[in-house]
């Protein structure tokens, strides 16, 4: 009899597929129609087969399997948990869209060659997967190297540009820090024992100290990855380098495995937690998801803009993260699960609007050539799928019922509201005023939003040569419709989605959510109960709805449906041209008025004088100046005392091997 | 402590909720929304006359003009997408949901359960995006300004408004306007120091929220003061008709809010006949009382520069979070 198949096997037969797909693009580096239209479409079904498998195995009991490669003595371990189940739905289903869209998207003489790009683009999606089943500490790192590298070359696929190749060298270079980072904290969890094994990992008894140890370098070095501050430099500067597809798989996919990291080594691997790690996760998420609000909000690329709304994710990420980690650390396993409840589904939800609207700023920039907020407008007359498409990522992004972003910030809000009950004299009154920032997070990501598509959907159109823009293609369309429906579905089918994604929350807490969620319903939302505490999106939506068309078709049969076109009024001016309405840069005013202290800021006025009126503004990251820059200076003043060494000659440097020798012999004693 | 929804707790999930006589009272509750929230915006116009010294127009006033505007064609312009003619729709149908889950004569609305206070903040905000979003669509200097000044006070009064919130849950144990206002009606009388910073906070918000004079002047003529009138400058006929209901409605619900978070007494807790036929009474007088202090507030207070507007709301959020703080630090220890 044939041995059934696991899902485990599924999922490295996906790897394998993914990478051979990868080496078929090389097979015809040029033949863009057989890489985009075939090859791309294979490489999104295999995604939808790691999102059915991983969506099969929840709740299942873990699978392990060990590969024949790698070092001696150190073989591949891998394993499939129900917390690596969850992250692989979440990369299947995503990648799966985001794929779809690139057959469409990818065109002739764009940087890097179609087959090379194919092969960066497979490798990058096995390298994450491999990531999420990794078991032991080397398989973990060569796939996350593999990570680090496919998206470096993806990023710089139009590697002409010297700012593109900047981003690149930038990301790589922070991409190394945080790699390191966690390369040390997997030693200190090993504890001198040798064994690079997860299973190894969890059997050591760590002191307070080494545990405090290695979650902080797993903080520092993951939230390199996700983009925490300060190490959030690279974000804004990759993420508009790289073509939109990269982009959306960057942010929507590749920032949710550092969290998955984060949650591996803090609730798996290390060990009993102590409270305060929750608060320092707390503290540098609010930093991150205020500062990341803050820049989305003032800038003027549309793809920084998104960028920067990511870190501000990724900083409600870690509150949540933090949040779980105080309440686990005092034993309150249940609120503990609701908070990481936050945080897992915040993850979904995130990947999906962000892909999508990552996605539809791919299909504009295509259609206008054109990124800067500065010289869009009105693209809903021209580009109607996109638009409307985009209206959902918006509105799921700034966190507003009935879509994705609305569940997981009122899960998070909840989670919140129990933090008075911490038996600790002052953070159950801290805690919950850092909900406060949550709430402001959350309405000025709604600000954002209101700006990203105000300026560039609705409105005139800015330039003469938007009355070009053509609609996205067909394949674009499906990758948007496909996000979209994940974002609507994950906002209105919530209890359903936490009853599959329980099993992650209750493999790393014990307890879960998923009992009380089943009590209620499908159509209902109440972890706790439903006095305490109810959410019900499809009847939410459904009353709107009902409300809508019902009073549309009562006031026209009332009354009349008449209507006439005229041209606008704006108070009987004039002068009504494009230039009339909001730049980007005016949209913003307010927030960098009442916040001016958070930014760096050069500006120009015009005087009443000047023949040629001109201004300008131009918002600069405080960090840079602060921490970068004096660093870099540093790091140039070490080589240039270092160059002193190299004097040139060859004698010198004999002379320099020799007193080496000699003061080894003196050293080392046999 | 005895909780509300604990095993024979006094409220005990209550079978009778999705029954038809709970569905006629969730039905009379959007009606009366409905029909009550021109009026509201009417008495608290004639109001304001008379503390101005000035002749006050008819009671009946907002229903004449909805009429009116009903009856008249849509004048829309050149450039409005689609978008813009949803918005109304969408706009008006988020502020009857929101009036359909705040109890105002009774707390057993089969509704209720739909959005619990988060979700209600939220569907305030959804309704915001959509009036600014409808704001910047035809591409003029005023919508554009208009919304970015929408979402400017948007930004600053929802997090407040959410503190307020948070205040009043951490007292009720729970987040449900349903069992919120039925713990603070039906428990004995406790004088709570936390919720009187929240409803400070609440009444800075809602005047903030509804275009109320020291933020914004619902009856400016001058362009560049306007917030809530420069969004909805190029909207005509049904669709200005609508966003005025709905603009009627948000402060029916602010007022019907604020009188259950802060003064809850009189509101039905089942669905006895005789107990909601005693509720409307009861809430209109509430209504009358806070319309008259509406217009006094207005009357003696001037519209502030844009962005004094950021203090005011910065005073608003810091009262609530005192509120939350006095809530954690002083009244939890008892």
């Amino acid at each position: 009899m044939m041995p059934a198949l696991l899902s485990i096997d599924v999922l490295l037969i996906a790897v394998c597929a993914w990478l051979a797909i990868g080496l078929a693009g090389l097979a015809a580096p040029r033949n863009l129609r057989f890489i985009s239209k075939t090859l791309f479409p294979l490489g999104a079904l295999v995604g939808a087969l790691v999102g059915l498998s991983a969506l099969l195995f929840l709740g299942g009991a873990a699978e392990v399997a060990v590969l024949a490669i790698g070092l001696p003595n150190l073989p591949f371990h891998l394993r499939l948990d129900n917390l690596t189940a969850v992250f692989a739905l979440l990369v299947g289903f995503v990648s799966a869209g985001i794929s779809v869209f690139a057959a469409g998207y990818f065109r002739k003489g764009e940087g890097t060659a179609p087959g090379l790009m194919c092969l960066q683009y497979h490798f990058f999606l096995a390298s994450m997967l491999l990531v999420l089943m990794a078991d032991d500490a080397y398989a973990f790192m060569v796939a996350w190297e593999g990570m680090a590298l496919a998206s470096f070359f993806l990023v710089t696929t139009d590697h002409k540009h010297a700012e593109i190749r900047r981003a690149g060298y930038l990301y790589l270079l922070i991409a190394h820090i945080g790699a390191i980072s966690i390369l040390l904290s997997f030693g200190v969890m090993t504890s001198g024992s040798g064994d690079y094994s997860f299973a190894g990992m969890r059997a050591q008894q760590l002191s307070p100290f080494w545990a405090s140890a290695a979650y902080l370098l797993a903080l520092v070095g993951f939230g390199a990855k996700a983009g925490l501050l300060p190490l959030h430099v690279w974000l804004p500067e990759a993420h508009p380098a790289a073509p939109s597809p990269v982009s959306a798989m960057m942010s929507g996919v590749m920032l949710k495995t550092a969290i998955y990291g984060l949650l591996r080594v803090s609730f798996d691997l290390v060990g009993d937690p102590l409270w305060w790690w929750g608060v320092v996760a707390m503290a540098v998420g609010l930093l991150t998801a205020v500062f990341g609000v803050l820049y989305s909000t003032v800038q003027s690329d549309m793809k920084r803009l998104l960028a920067y709304s990511s870190i501000e994710n990724i900083g409600l990420l870690a509150v949540g993260l933090g949040l779980t980690l105080i309440f686990h650390a005092y034993r309150m396993e249940g609120l503990a699960a609701l908070a990481m409840t936050a945080v897992l589904y915040h993850c979904l939800a995130h990947a999906g609007f962000k892909s999508l609207l990552f996605l539809c700023t791919g299909s504009v920039l295509h259609a206008t050539k054109e990124r800067s907020l500065g010289k869009l407008g009105g693209l809903i007359h021209r580009m109607p799928w996109v638009a409307w498409l985009a209206l959902a990522g918006v509105i799921a992004s700034a966190g507003l019922p009935p879509l994705s972003g609305f569940v997981s910030e009122w899960l998070l809000l909840q989670s919140f509201l129990f933090s008075p009950g911490l038996p600790h004299p002052w953070l159950n009154m801290v805690v919950p005023v850092a909900a406060a920032v949550v709430a402001l997070v959350a309405a000025l990501a709604g600000f954002a939003m209101v700006k990203f598509y105000g300026i560039v959907f609705l409105g005139q159109m800015r330039e003469p040569a938007l009355k070009e823009a053509h609609d996205a293609g067909p394949w674009e369309r499906a990758g948007l419709v496909w996000l979209a429906l994940i974002t609507l579905l994950l906002g209105i089918f919530p209890a359903t989605v936490i009853s599959y994604i329980d099993a992650a929350t209750r493999q790393l807490l014990g307890t879960g959510l998923a009992d009380k969620v089943r009590e209620h319903g499908w159509w209902m939302l109440a972890p706790i109960s439903p006095e305490r505490a109810s959410y019900e999106p499809l009847i939410f939506l459904a009353t709107i709805v009902v409300a809508v068309l019902f009073g549309r078709q009562l006031v026209h049969r009332l009354y009349h449906g008449r209507i006439r076109r005229t041209p606008a009024w704006d108070c009987g001016y004039v002068f009504q041209g494009p230039r009339a309405q909001d730049t980007a840069e005016g949209f913003s005013q307010p927030i960098r008025r009442i916040f001016e202290p958070m930014f760096r800021m050069e500006r120009h006025f015009p005087t009443a004088r000047d023949s040629q009126p001109y201004y300008s503004v131009k918002v600069e990251d405080h960090l840079w100046h602060w921490l970068y820059l004096p660093l870099a200076r540093l790091m140039n003043a070490i080589s240039v005392l270092m160059t002193r060494l190299q004097g040139g000659r060859i004698a010198i440097y004999l002379l320099y091997s020799f007193l080496t020798l000699i003061v080894l012999l003196l050293v080392a004693r046999p | 402590m005895n909780l509300p929804w604990g095993p024979g707790g006094e409220f005990a999930r209550r079978e009778a909720a999705m029954s038809i006589s709970g569905l006629l009272w969730q039905l009379l509750a959007i009606v009366l929304a409905l029909a009550l929230a021109p009026l509201l915006t009417g008495w608290v116009n004639q109001c304001r006359a008379w503390l101005q010294n000035r002749s006050a127009p008819p009671l009946l006033q907002p229903y004449y003009m909805l009429h009116k505007l009903f009856l008249k064609d849509v004048v829309l312009a050149h450039g409005a997408s689609p978008l813009f003619r949803f918005a109304p729709f969408a706009v008006f149908g988020c502020m009857l949901l929101a009036c359909a889950i705040i109890p105002t004569l009774s707390t057993d609305l089969p509704l209720a359960p739909t959005a619990d206070t988060i979700a209600l903040v939220g569907v305030l905000g959804l309704a915001r995006i959509f009036i600014s979003l409808a704001a910047m669509d035809v591409g003029t200097s005023f919508g554009t300004l208009g919304g970015r000044r929408e979402m400017l006070i948007g930004f600053l009064a929802e997090p407040a408004l959410l503190m307020v919130i948070f205040t009043t849950a951490l007292i009720s144990q729970s987040t449900s306007v349903a069992t919120i206002v039925e713990t603070l009606a039906h428990r004995d009388f406790i004088i709570y120091p936390s919720l009187a910073f929240a409803g400070i906070a609440f009444t800075f918000v809602s005047f903030a929220e509804n275009a109320r004079v020291p933020v914004d002047n619902p009856a400016t003529h001058l362009e560049l003061t306007m917030i809530h009138e420069a969004m909805i400058l190029e909207y005509s006929g049904r669709h200005l008709a609508l966003i005025e209901w709905a603009a009627s409605l948000k402060l029916y619900a602010y007022s019907c809010l604020g009188l259950a978070l802060f003064f809850p007494w009189g509101i039905a807790a089942g669905s006895s006949v005789l107990g909601l036929l005693m509720a409307i009474p009861v809430l209109l007088v509430k209504l009358v009382i806070g319309g008259f202090l509406l217009a006094g507030i207005e009357t003696i207070n001037a519209k502030v520069r844009i962005f004094r507007a950021p203090e005011f709301l910065g005073t608003a959020f810091l009262l609530a979070v005192l509120g939350l703080l006095v809530r954690l630090m002083l009244e939890t220890r008892v």
